[in-house]
């Protein structure tokens, strides 16, 4: 994770604000639709990177959490219109908290495998619900969300613009508040848990709690980042929370650099902006629909298995290298109190993947050949 | 009455699919400690490949056959090029290039063939049987679905047990060093691996697709079930993954019954509660053979 | 080694710049302005009046699903569209404009249609949004395109939610509506089926629900025995069917699209149940039901194709049947696919294409000959000819629905054949169903609208 202390990470913060800030004044309505679309993802990627990679636990459910923010969201604006979205985001993170809490607690003794499944299911199935109780969450139709420009910025501050702040905003405040979170003990301790959670706990750990924290915090993520959905939206349907979004979330943390937060953020450009530009140059050569319809879809794919192929730690890992090669060390220089850091040298024969996983029964944690540092 | 019994046996039919992927699903896991999403993708892509032969000789076995040839290919051939430069790298990276496989797949079939529904032949009459009067609620051909996977999962217990190869395979699975040091050849075991559970997922697509119709996304949900049918039997053990697949079936057609008019809504809420109460007992599945080290 | 850690956030920084930099000056539209609206003399230099307009070219833009579990079918609707909008322009297009028309896909996904309608308006700058497909995806985009007043006509989808001139003057409907048509479905079902026990089976969704209301409407409800729903995501019907086998319903009433349609008749067999079946007109077309079903015809070594299975299904429908070729739109249409879309099959879906398509083509011929949007909006507004519908369309200036009434018909050798009057409703639970004593209209000779 991040060792940079609180005045590098503020100050990286900001930088990124005035150049988000100074994008989305330059650039059209639609990129401001699209920046606003990466900081929802941001978030959201950013809970669950930290969630698979910090703690270990992978979770293919994050979709569902995302589905509980927007509608929790949905729901107030409809019902109590006046509130300030402040208070709407609050209300909405809490609310997935405590559902991240239920699902944690419910969790707590899956590993690998068994716990991917059960996220799976409930990504699947939590949507259903909306369909199940129509006169509450709208059924297939869902619940409209009206969201405007606040009156202080005046008339003719273009929407798209306004929920492009919005979203960056939360998006950095997530960032900087997870940073901190993974170089406190927290951090460590999940760390601790995810490399060996026998020594973790004999090391006076206790493994259920920070399991489950990592849950919570997870889940507050994708609440929020189900929120700021709503507003930029503007409907919440069950059509929308898909186990394809659930996949795609672990698809941007991974590719992005599993367990680094400049990883959520490359993961998510590459989950908004491949499919565009895959969807523009095919229709600009004139094939059949069923043929240009599905050339991004086969383009997106061969990405994925291509940057995974090329890049075993995500392009966070990439980048690193990159900068490696300029002369730039990125190394740590902070051995953190962490437990140990384990990173078995790349290109280690199949057998000792095997040996380790087999030895240690079912299936030891996750990310047992994960670096997680930057 | 009748209808509980109509429920249990199309149930049960359903659920010999959920198995057939299932055993595909824990094949893997036990070759490659990996999860392959891909694995309903390219069930799908090898059913195409037979409708493409059913239509051009006539002849529906020439089909089947084609396409649990075709299942054994995709899966080896997948294995060598897109799984082996993963061992020995995070293994979440071999879970996402198994979606970026079943992406490209479902791409490659919309552009191949279209993504229009198409419609597969069954096997054998789909006409309902009865007893006496009453309708079971089977047909011939599901007969055959269930004879089909239960001898698939037969001959596999059979092979891993009583043979060298299937010796060989779980000698691998378990201790890979020493197996290697004994002179098997693990590599290529675990490209068996992968175009036997190939060929298992050929299996499901070509017996579930009358069912579907054949579309690109067709076996997306039959995926997610046989994915937890496999997580409730345990995903080591094949005996869990035909035992959880009947089982899913069966509820989740009792639910869809008796439930009423939400029960259709309900299905996947079910099938998640299932789950739950499995997993609260046995983590590792019903039939999970090793334990967990706690303090 | 301190040193390197400064410089790598603002490395990142940096580098989101420049992606985002690059990705900014490949598109390079700016937002759409208003243009100054032209004269209208029927001698007027064809000029730039609107966004989305030219001298020589209309772009119009759509969401559709083309991909994932919602493409079968659906799919095959724009590309009707395109290839009659590719008839007209080579047949002189509108007032000697060229029709571009831009669909992308939004797999279904009202987060993904929210995104490509944007990309629509603020990157394309179309000059409407035409046909755009499905309930819950287009509802993501209605408030959006109303606010920024965006033509929104001949929405894709048969919810009366697009009939709302006050809150969404914009957005116009076009097909029959659903409750409209579980209305006229259910007054036949009341009328030639009075005593017998009904069955409802319907998708659990707007198009369902809404047809069930319509139904409810005209059928008594002694005479409903069993109501059983299903969800796309779930193909197992077998609960449903047998639990509508064991109310001991004699008729089923159907609103399901075309694939369950399928999985319901075949599961009867399975069951050894044969009620009579009622369709709504989306899941009743012969073709596709035939296509699906032909696998399943084999008798006794010979192959029969799936015609057999559909025989005797009830059904509505509110345009011309394509299996009827004597019919002139029927005809039109099969010239136009034969031409420009020759690789789909010649179905239901490629019908409703191009039938909206060329309804679109009579409003823009209505609009003038240097519209804006807002000339378009009130030429629907001010009403439009029938076009291939049965009964006429219903757009005024407190009415944006679309069709209007349909007729009763029975399959019959994979064709839809009518039977009896065609029925003119609306969506309310007391409106009466009367006769549309009208006749049907001709297409025209040159497949083009005339002005």
């Amino acid at each position: 994770m991040s060792t940079q202390s609180t005045p590098r990470v503020l100050g990286a913060a900001l930088a990124t604000a005035v150049v988000v800030a100074f994008l989305s004044i330059k650039l059209n309505a639609f990129r401001d639709y699209q920046i606003a679309e990466i900081a929802i993802n941001v978030t959201a990627v950013a809970g669950l990177t930290v969630l698979t990679g910090l703690s270990g636990q992978i979770s293919l459910g994050n979709g569902a959490f995302m589905a509980i923010g927007a509608y929790t969201t949905a729901l107030l604006l409809l019902h109590l219109p006046w509130l300030w979205f402040i208070a709407v985001l609050v209300v909405a993170a809490a609310a997935t908290a405590v559902a991240g809490a239920v699902v944690g607690v419910a969790a707590a003794r899956l590993r690998g495998p068994y716990l991917a499944g059960a996220t799976l299911l409930l990504s699947v199935a939590l949507p259903s619900v909306a369909y199940a109780y129509p006169g509450t969450f709208g059924g297939d139709q869902g619940l409209d969300v009206v969201f405007t420009t606040p009156g202080f910025l005046g008339v003719n501050f273009p929407l798209t613009r306004w929920q492009a702040w919005v979203c960056s905003a939360v998006a950095l405040i997530t960032l900087i508040l997870l940073a901190n979170l993974s170089r406190s003990r927290v951090g460590r301790n999940w760390r601790a848990v995810r490399d060996d959670e026998v020594a973790a706990a004999l090391a006076g750990v206790n493994v259920a709690r920070a399991r489950v924290l990592a849950f919570v915090v997870s889940a507050t993520c994708a609440g929020m980042a189900g929120a700021l959905l709503a507003i930029v939206t503007e409907l919440v349907a069950p059509g929308a929370f898909t186990i394809t979004l659930s996949i795609a979330l672990l698809t941007a943390a991974v590719i992005g650099g599993l367990g680094t937060l400049p990883g959520a953020v490359w993961g998510s450009l590459v989950i908004v902006l491949v499919p565009t530009y895959a969807t523009d140059v095919a229709t600009s050569h004139g094939l059949s629909t069923s043929v240009a319809s599905n050339i991004p879809i086969v383009a997106y794919g061969v990405v994925l298995i291509l940057v995974m192929l090329l890049f075993p730690q995500g392009i966070q890992g990439g980048v690193r290298w990159l900068l490696g090669l300029v002369g730039i060390s990125a190394t740590r220089t902070r051995r953190e109190a962490s437990g140990p850091d384990v990173t078995p040298p790349a290109g280690k024969a199949p057998a000792s993947q095997h040996e380790a996983l087999l030895a240690q029964g079912s299936d030891p944690p996750e990310s047992h050949e994960k670096e997680g540092t930057q | 009455m009748v209808e509980f019994l109509q429920f249990t046996l199309s149930g049960l039919s359903f659920g010999m699919i959920y198995a057939a992927i299932a055993l595909s699903l824990v094949l893997i896991w036990r070759g490659t400690r990996l999860l392959n999403f891909a694995q309903g993708g390219m069930a799908m892509f090898t059913t195409y490949i037979a409708l493409e032969v059913i239509r051009h000789t006539g002849s529906y076995w020439a089909g089947f056959g084609v396409a649990l040839a075709a299942g054994v290919v995709l899966g080896a051939v997948a294995e060598l090029v897109v799984i082996r430069p993963t061992l020995g790298k995070p293994e979440l990276n071999a879970v996402i290039i198994t979606i970026g496989l079943l992406i490209l797949l479902e791409g490659l079939a919309g552009i191949l063939y279209g993504g229009q529904y198409r419609s597969f032949p069954a096997a054998f009459s789909v006409i309902g049987l009865k007893a006496g009067s009453t309708p079971l609620g089977v047909s011939r051909s599901d007969v055959f679905v269930a004879v089909a996977v239960l001898v698939a999962a037969l001959l596999l217990a059979i092979g891993f047990r009583y043979t060298s190869a299937g010796l060989r395979m779980r000698a691998a699975a378990f201790n890979a060093t020493v197996a290697r040091l004994s002179g098997i050849r693990v590599a290529r075991v675990i490209t068996v691996g992968w175009a036997l559970a190939g060929l298992l997922g050929a299996l499901a697509g070509v017996l579930v697709s009358p069912s579907t119709f054949l579309y690109p996304n067709s076996m997306d949900s039959i995926f997610v079930f046989g994915f937890t049918a496999a997580v409730i039997g345990g995903l080591d053990s094949p005996a869990g993954a035909v035992v959880g697949g009947l089982l899913l079936g069966v509820v989740l057609s009792y639910a869809g019954g008796y439930l009423g008019s939400q029960g259709s809504d309900l299905t996947a809420l079910v099938a998640l509660g299932i789950l739950v109460v499995v997993l609260m007992f046995r983590p590792d599945g019903i039939f999970s053979g090793t334990r967990m080290r706690r303090v | 080694m301190k040193r390197s850690h400064h410089l790598r956030v603002p490395a990142i920084a940096a580098v989101a710049v420049a992606a985002l930099t690059v990705a900014a000056c490949s598109s390079g539209s700016s937002s759409p302005g208003s243009s100054p609206a032209a004269g209208g003399s029927s001698s007027a230099a064809l000029t730039a009046s609107a966004p989305g307009i030219t001298a020589t070219t209309i772009t119009i833009g759509s969401h559709q699903p083309l991909t994932g579990p919602a493409a079968p079918g659906y799919s095959e609707i724009a590309p009707a569209s395109a290839a009659y909008f590719a008839y007209v322009n080579a047949h002189g297009g509108v007032y000697g404009r060229k029709i571009v028309y831009k669909y992308l896909d939004d797999a279904y996904n009202p987060t993904t249609t929210a995104q490509v309608v944007r990309q629509l308006v603020l990157q394309d700058n179309v000059y409407a949004i035409f046909n755009g497909l499905g309930t819950p995806t287009h509802l993501a985009v209605l408030s959006y395109l109303n606010s920024q007043k965006i033509p929104d006509v001949f929405v894709a989808s048969g919810c009366d939610c697009w009939d709302a001139p006050t809150t969404a003057p914009e957005t116009f409907g076009w097909q029959l509506d659903y409750i409209r048509e579980g209305k006229i479905l259910g007054q036949y079902v009341a009328k030639h089926f009075a005593g017998k026990k009904i069955g409802y089976f319907y998708q659990d969704d707007e198009f369902g629900m809404d047809g069930v209301k319509g139904l409810d409407y005209e059928i008594p409800k002694s005479m409903v025995v069993s109501r059983q729903s299903y969800v796309t995501t779930n193909v197992n019907v077998a609960p449903q069917v047998a639990a509508l086998r064991a109310s001991g319903a004699q008729v089923v009433v159907a609103f399901s699209i075309p694939a369950f349609t399928a999985l319901l008749k075949l599961t009867s067999l399975k069951l050894g149940f044969s009620p009579t079946l009622v369709v709504s007109n989306v899941g009743s077309d012969p073709i596709t039901l035939s296509g699906l079903l032909e696998s399943f015809a084999k008798q006794g070594g010979a192959t029969v194709n799936g015609n057999a299975l559909t025989a005797g299904i009830i059904s509505d429908g509110y345009a011309p049947s394509v299996g009827d070729t004597s019919n002139s739109w029927t005809a039109l249409f099969k010239k136009v696919h034969d031409q420009y879309d020759a690789k789909a099959p010649f179905d239901g879906n490629v019908a409703y294409g191009m039938g909206a398509a060329y309804t679109f083509v009579q409003a823009m011929l209505k609009a003038g000959r240097n519209p804006t949007r807002a000339d378009l909006v009130s030429a629907i507004n001010s009403g439009l000819p029938q076009g291939d519908f049965v009964a006429p369309l219903a757009y005024s200036a407190t009415d944006h629905d679309g069709a209007t009434g349909a007729y009763i018909g029975i399959i019959n050798n994979g064709v839809l054949t009518q039977e009896g009057p065609v029925l003119v409703t609306d969506t309310s639970a007391t409106g009466a169903i009367t006769t549309y004593t009208g006749t049907e209209v001709q297409a025209p000779a040159s497949g083009i609208p005339v002005p």
